[in-house]
């Protein structure tokens, strides 16, 4: 059963039911919060595979569903769906890996008060993230990611009474900010260049090629939209959100800020593949290849098991910018998938781990939980084996390859390759470390020596997502690249390099074995003990663990500037405008004084003198009547006398 | 002393109306007032007639017709009057008129 790229908005819009449904339901319905966004999301997961079937009769065809939204000067704003295999694989990837957690979450987040908020703003996530998927215009696409944004807000805010994960929120969302304004512009200047924002619009969509000949290629245009991407996918320098977005709740770092939203960048970029040109994509490469370095040598040095997850995630990350950047965008996207599958599996890894261990994330705090965590372990360990890339079986071995294999083809230069091949060793180094403290040698604390399985709601999904991180691997291996190929007809897969394959089995033998030598062999036996790299090279482990001071740079340079900008910005509010308005509202008063007086002295006075001399004259009058009625009556003889005498005396006539 | 019908009528209205003012003003009994005033109308209606009876063009009878307006007036103006004094009985169980001066200034 296919679905028909018509009713594709069906898959986001099924998880928006569910967030309104959870809104507005009792806050102590806890199943049918959660049991709404499972069911939600289990039918976009089926839908998605209806809408894989279609897009795979016909890989090459980008099928749209365009639709003018408003009415805007002499033309219409348009907004579409697009379905084409990166549409449907992304689906099915977020749906799929999505489920798994809300499952998985209904077990983390058992004993928490708002349980119903979670799953609101889960859905919300899952809708807007898939809303995002599917949209074929760069605006539909943009208003989602912002919606992304705010779900990631909220969600890694979700524990707001701690102030550090307030903090964290905010961190994330400024610093994605900063990059969105970038791919606003972007899209402002694109839409500026060519009139429009669809990507596939029947020959006139900014992606097909009679309206890229036109653009002639423009290298500020992609560069901005990278901005955006550089922001949500925690690219360097904007990078540092990530690892504090790990204050949330670990469902959230697994879904979101491993698997689903930091990819939406790599998405971004693989969408507009065809914009970039040999100049952007330049940049991309070394971005990418940077910030992978970067972040695994931070990982090297972290001592909290999600943070460790976090620069790894940082750091696969940047692999697929830099396959973006090489330009095999569909090896940046299998990278993008297994690499879901697998850190997703770590993060519920760690959050089974820290759950079971009374919210316990330092590693030198843990420990000896191979023995009483035995499905915890194994999952994890097949995790962690995918994240290093240990050969022929894991997936993570066949998408870095693809991605190295890549690189190494890429004729500008071989730096991105030799960035990438450090990047290995030090990813089978860290990732052997955690393994090491985590879950061998003795217990270092009590809550890890309590510490027990969790129920099935928890490790099923971890078994799923251990197949995945096993299988997925073989859709796209160089003898069958299935993936590839689906994604893009024409892509060219570099089938050959043994050479290249075996230096990199041999790096992450070397990184797994210098990882096991350090750690492994001798391991820790109390949790203040140093590290025994902080020993031997003390001050370059600190920088490391402090993160290469990125905090402490941005604060003394921007956070400084911006601070310097505030005051002078207060100082001028304060005095210059609030001065002024004092001027003028002192003005006014005097006015207003100078007008009483005037009133109240010239034209009150006149008129209260003149009715004061009226009510004494008439109270003086007033006397006349004595209420005496023969007083009256004598008045009125008296006076009709003096007329008979004043006729008499007068002559009348 | 030899005096015309007409003399004769206005001399006695004049006592007519001279004895209804002595009245009115030396009775503090209110009734007794008004019945002073009403003499004091009637040599007032007295006049009308001797002036029409005796006067240059008694054909149409005007006097008449203002003497009967002016009796018709003074019922009413009567009946209003024993009203007032039923109402000031009320307010102070007496009728005199000097203690009827509610309404001085």
């Amino acid at each position: 059963m296919g679905l028909s790229v018509q009713f594709l908005w069906l898959i986001p819009a099924l998880p928006l039911l569910a967030a309104g449904i959870g809104s507005i339901a009792p806050s102590r319905d806890r199943t049918l919060a959660s049991g709404t966004a499972i069911a939600a999301l289990a039918l976009s997961f089926l839908l998605s595979c209806g809408a894989l079937l279609t897009a795979l009769a016909n890989p090459a065809d980008h099928a749209t569903h365009n639709f003018a939204w408003f009415e805007l000067g002499h033309g219409a704003v348009r907004l579409g769906w697009l379905l084409d295999p990166l549409t449907a694989l992304m689906c099915i990837m977020v749906t799929f890996v999505g489920l798994l957690i809300f499952i998985f979450s209904t077990g983390y987040l058992r004993a928490d008060a708002r349980f119903k908020q979670f799953f609101c703003f889960l859905s919300l996530f899952a809708a807007a993230m898939l809303g995002l998927l599917i949209a074929n215009s760069l605006l539909l696409l943009f208003i989602c990611w912002e919606l992304v944004g705010l779900a990631s807000y909220l969600l890694i805010g979700f524990w707001f009474h701690k102030p550090a994960a307030a903090a964290a929120a905010k961190k994330a969302f400024i610093t994605t900010r900063i990059g969105d304004l970038g791919l606003l512009l972007g899209m402002v200047w694109l839409y500026d260049s060519t009139g429009s924002l669809l990507f596939y619009d029947g020959g006139n969509g900014v992606l097909e090629p009679s309206v890229l000949a036109a653009l002639g290629g423009s290298t500020a245009i992609g560069l901005l939209i990278f901005c955006g991407a550089v922001g949500k996918s925690g690219q360097f320098p904007l990078h540092v959100w990530l690892p504090d977005a790990m204050e949330g709740p670990t469902p959230v770092s697994a879904l979101i800020h491993a698997a689903t939203m930091v990819a939406a960048g790599v998405f971004l970029m693989a969408r507009v593949f065809p914009l970039l040109t040999p100049d952007a994509l330049t940049v991309i490469a070394l971005t990418g290849a940077i910030t992978a370095l970067m972040g695994a040598l931070i990982a090297v040095a972290q001592n909290d098991i999600k943070r460790i997850l976090a620069f790894s995630t940082v750091s696969q990350l940047g692999y697929m910018m830099l396959a973006i950047g090489v330009g095999s965008w569909t090896t940046a996207i299998f990278h993008l998938l297994t690499h879901a599958c697998f850190k997703a599996l770590l993060f519920l890894g760690a959050g089974s781990v820290i759950h079971a261990a009374h919210h316990e994330q330092d590693i030198r705090q843990l420990g000896g939980l191979r023995g009483p965590m035995k499905t915890t372990f194994a999952t994890f360990a097949i995790g962690m084996m995918a994240l290093s890339g240990v050969p022929f079986i894991f997936s993570g071995f066949w998408s870095k390859e693809a991605i190295l294999h890549a690189a190494h083809a890429w004729d500008v230069s071989q730096l991105p390759l030799y960035l990438g091949l450090a990047a290995v060793v030090l990813t089978a180094f860290y990732m052997t470390r955690l393994m090491a403290e985590v879950f061998f040698g003795a217990a270092r604390s009590d809550a890890a020596g309590h510490a027990q399985e969790n129920p099935p709601t928890m490790t099923v999904p971890l078994g799923l997502l251990a197949v995945c991180a096993v299988g997925l691997g073989f859709l796209g291996t160089p003898y069958w690249p299935w993936l590839q190929h689906t994604l893009d007809p024409l892509a060219h897969v570099e089938a050959g390099g043994y050479g290249l394959m075996m230096v990199s089995i041999v790096l992450v033998a070397l990184g797994l074995g210098s990882g096991w030598a350090i750690y492994g062999r001798k391991s820790r036996v109390k949790s203040s003990a140093a590290d025994p790299l902080a020993v031997r090279a003390p001050s370059v482990f600190a920088f490391l663990a402090a993160r290469m001071k990125f905090d402490e740079l941005y604060a003394a340079t921007f956070g400084r500037l911006n601070h310097g900008l505030a005051v002078f910005a207060d100082a001028l509010d304060r005095h210059l405008w609030d001065g002024a308005v004092r001027f003028f509202s002192r003005l006014g008063e005097f006015a207003g004084v100078v007008n009483r007086e005037t009133d109240e002295g010239a034209l009150n006075g006149g008129f209260d003198a003149t009715s004061e001399g009226l009510r004494k004259r008439a109270h003086s009058y007033s006397r006349a009547q004595t209420g005496d009625a023969h007083g009256y009556l004598l008045m009125v003889a008296f006076g009709f006398v003096v007329l008979v005498f004043a006729v008499l005396l007068g002559g009348a006539r | 002393m030899n005096l015309a019908p007409l003399q004769l009528c206005l001399l006695f209205s004049s006592a007519l109306f001279c004895i209804g003012l002595i009245g009115a003003l030396s009775r503090s009994n209110t009734i007794l007032v008004l019945l002073g005033i009403e003499l004091m109308l009637n040599a007032a209606n007295l006049n009308f007639i001797a002036f029409w009876r005796y006067g240059a063009n008694s054909e149409p009878a005007t006097g008449v017709m203002f003497v009967i307006f002016a009796i018709a007036v003074a019922a009413a103006e009567a009946a209003v009057g024993l009203a007032l004094v039923i109402t000031i009985y009320r307010h102070q169980k007496n009728i005199r008129l000097q203690d009827a001066t509610r309404l001085k200034g």
